[in-house]
């Protein structure tokens, strides 16, 4: 009787959830209705959770005796693992935003691993379908996790440099056969039941040293500015590997939330990866960035540099200004006095837009989330496609912390590494602004030929220290007209 | 009567072409502005994985399975409650410019008080 009610709540929890996420992710899409989709997606997760607690009637008898302490463990595992994530995603700042999601995803597809683990050494799988799924999705949550990780320690800026070697392709190649070949040794030793030089659970051991040495291979290569395609694809291998364990399981709410995370994911990746007119395997396989030689002479012209004042004031006298921001805005944390700067120009009667591309930053539209954060209303952040016409017509392009996206070869050198690539026009701007650092290619080491434009300025400094002095220099001045 | 679920191979094909089906459906309508919250609700979602680590820890029976079903819940549960949290909080930014918009300059600083006490 328990045992029936039981599975009965189990499942009608499970389909509630499934349908709170779909509805949730639904409400997700529009900015008015998105912050009650995660309320909603949160309700299901949570009454999913609770009423999965009542497996403790229909466990297996292997595990009756060990029931109290498995509980144990469940409440402990939930309260260490939820408390911690929650109070790290609370306190964590907006900037370091991908590099959160990249660890939090990395623990799903662990998550999914482990799972697989239990199954596979519990051998509690039936039938070659169901081993080879867990195998599958065993592999996929597993290089999600290391390679999550990576992603994490990269965007952390733990690790500095991409870590490339010689024959590196041919290195990956021998890891995912030999993954492949030690779940086929998994399977047959299932099918025939027989010991294939090592007992079964050293191959398994095995197989998943595997699956994770090739999650960090894969993402050590990888350099910064990829780092949105490379987020996407592994939210998509997570939620694959969620949903195959689901399979395994035969939880059909895992089987939907995984999936529609997995084809989320894709297509996510696909929009990254068409936005740098490049395919999804050449952003994963190939080592993009490596330093380029320019040809001598390619680029006439030098870099002028501005003082950050004189380019603050001619800001304020200028009729139309779009700001192109980029990573290196989320380096300085500077999104808090662009926005004071913005609204000092707006009370001074300029026309001032911000200009997204798709791939600027490190994550698939980290920019609107600064921008959002700083207080700026998402009716004055555009998109490429809707605002590329626009420079043409206006007064000031101002660059902060971009450049790849901005590259004018993109449109007209054939040899560059990014030519095709959908870039923003700020170059057709009257007057264009940079601010950067210093002197010096981007981190995919291209030569950006708009610097060196007649029409082109660097200022040069920490942007949050650029702006400070620009907020300065245009306060003094709207000072000295009041008096 | 049994209330379990049997899904053999094609049922669970179905199941899953139509949920990938559902997912490209409902994400290809969302606006490239959102595509950071998107991503990480979509993170939040795939947490549902700590119901499949509780169902194997709780039916753990050596010390190793026990080891790696607390390690399962351990992270899907890191990943919900953080892939809720960090969603949450983005997501309130949204709504408060949302409300900026309607209101310019008066409701702002209000806005931002908010924004900050989610936070």
């Amino acid at each position: 009787m328990f045992i029936l009610a039981s599975q009965l709540t189990i499942g009608a929890a499970d389909l509630g959830a499934a349908f709170l996420f779909l509805y949730g992710l639904k409400r997700m899409s529009s900015p008015a209705t998105a912050a009650s989709g995660i309320r909603v997606a949160g309700v299901g997760m949570v009454a999913a959770v609770l009423a999965s607690f009542l497996y403790v009637f229909s466990v297996d008898a292997a595990a009756r005796p060990h029931l109290m302490i498995n509980i144990g463990l469940a409440v402990a595992a939930l309260g260490l693992g939820g408390a911690g994530a929650w109070f790290a995603g609370r306190k964590v700042a907006m900037t370091a935003m991908p590099q959160m999601v990249a660890i939090y995803n990395g623990m799903g597809g662990g998550a999914a691993g482990a799972i697989a683990a239990v199954e596979l050494f519990g051998a509690r799988t039936h039938g070659v379908t169901q081993l080879v799924v867990t195998l599958l999705g065993a592999l996929i949550g597993a290089v999600s996790l290391s390679g999550s990780l990576i992603a994490w320690a990269k965007l952390d800026g733990i690790i500095k440099q991409p870590w490339r070697v010689k024959g590196q392709q041919a290195i990956n190649a021998a890891v995912i056969v030999a993954t492949v070949v030690v779940g086929g040794v998994i399977v047959a030793a299932g099918l025939g039941g027989e010991r294939l030089l090592l007992a079964a659970p050293t191959w398994i051991w095995i197989f998943f040293a595997c699956a994770l040495v090739f999650g960090v291979l894969m993402t050590l290569p990888i350099g910064g500015a990829d780092m949105p395609v490379v987020i996407s694809v592994y939210n998509a291998f997570t939620g694959l590997a969620v949903g195959l364990e689901g399979f395994v399981l035969q939880n059909p709410a895992l089987m939907i939330a995984g999936m529609v995370v997995g084809a989320a994911g894709l297509l996510l990746t696909m929009l990254m990866a068409k936005a740098m007119n490049r395919s999804i395997a050449n952003v994963l396989f190939t080592n993009f960035g490596t330093p380029v030689k320019s040809k001598p002479g390619a680029i006439q012209g030098t870099e002028r540099p501005v003082e950050a004042s004189d380019a603050g004031i001619a800001m304020r006298y200028a009729a139309s200004v779009i700001i192109v921001p980029g990573y290196g805005l989320a380096a300085a944390h500077a999104q808090q006095k662009l926005y004071e700067f913005v609204k000092l120009l707006q009370a001074a009667k300029v026309s001032v837009k911000f200009a997204i591309h798709p791939v600027a930053g490190r994550m698939p539209g980290q920019m609107d989330v600064l921008l959002a954060e700083a207080g700026v209303p998402y009716d004055m952040i555009f998109q490429l496609d809707d605002i590329n016409a626009e420079f043409a017509d206006t007064d000031v392009a101002l660059i902060i912390g971009a450049n790849d996206v901005v590259n004018p070869a993109a449109r007209t050198d054939k040899s560059s590494p990014i030519y095709g690539m959908p870039i923003l026009n700020a170059d057709k701007a009257r007057q264009v602004y940079v601010v950067k650092r210093g002197q010096g290619k981007g981190y995919s080491g291209i030569v950006n030929a708009l610097f060196y434009d007649p029409n082109c300025e660097m200022v040069y400094g920490d942007a949050q220290a650029v702006l400070v002095k620009m907020i300065e220099a245009v306060r003094s001045l709207g000072l000295a007209v009041a008096a | 009567m049994d209330f379990s679920i049997v899904m053999t191979g094609f049922v669970a094909l179905y199941v899953f072409m139509l949920a990938a089906f559902a997912g490209w459906v409902i994400i290809g309508n969302v606006p490239a502005i959102l595509h950071t919250p998107l991503m990480s609700g979509s993170n939040f979602v795939h947490g549902i994985v700590v119901v499949g680590g509780l169902f194997a820890l709780l039916n753990a029976s050596t010390p190793l399975e026990q080891g790696i079903g607390f390690f399962a819940v351990l992270l899907g549960a890191g990943n919900a409650a953080g892939g809720y949290a960090v969603t949450d909080r983005m997501l309130a930014m949204f709504k408060v410019s949302g409300a900026e918009n309607t209101h310019k300059s008066h409701s702002h600083g209000h806005a931002r008080r908010r924004a900050h006490k989610k936070s």
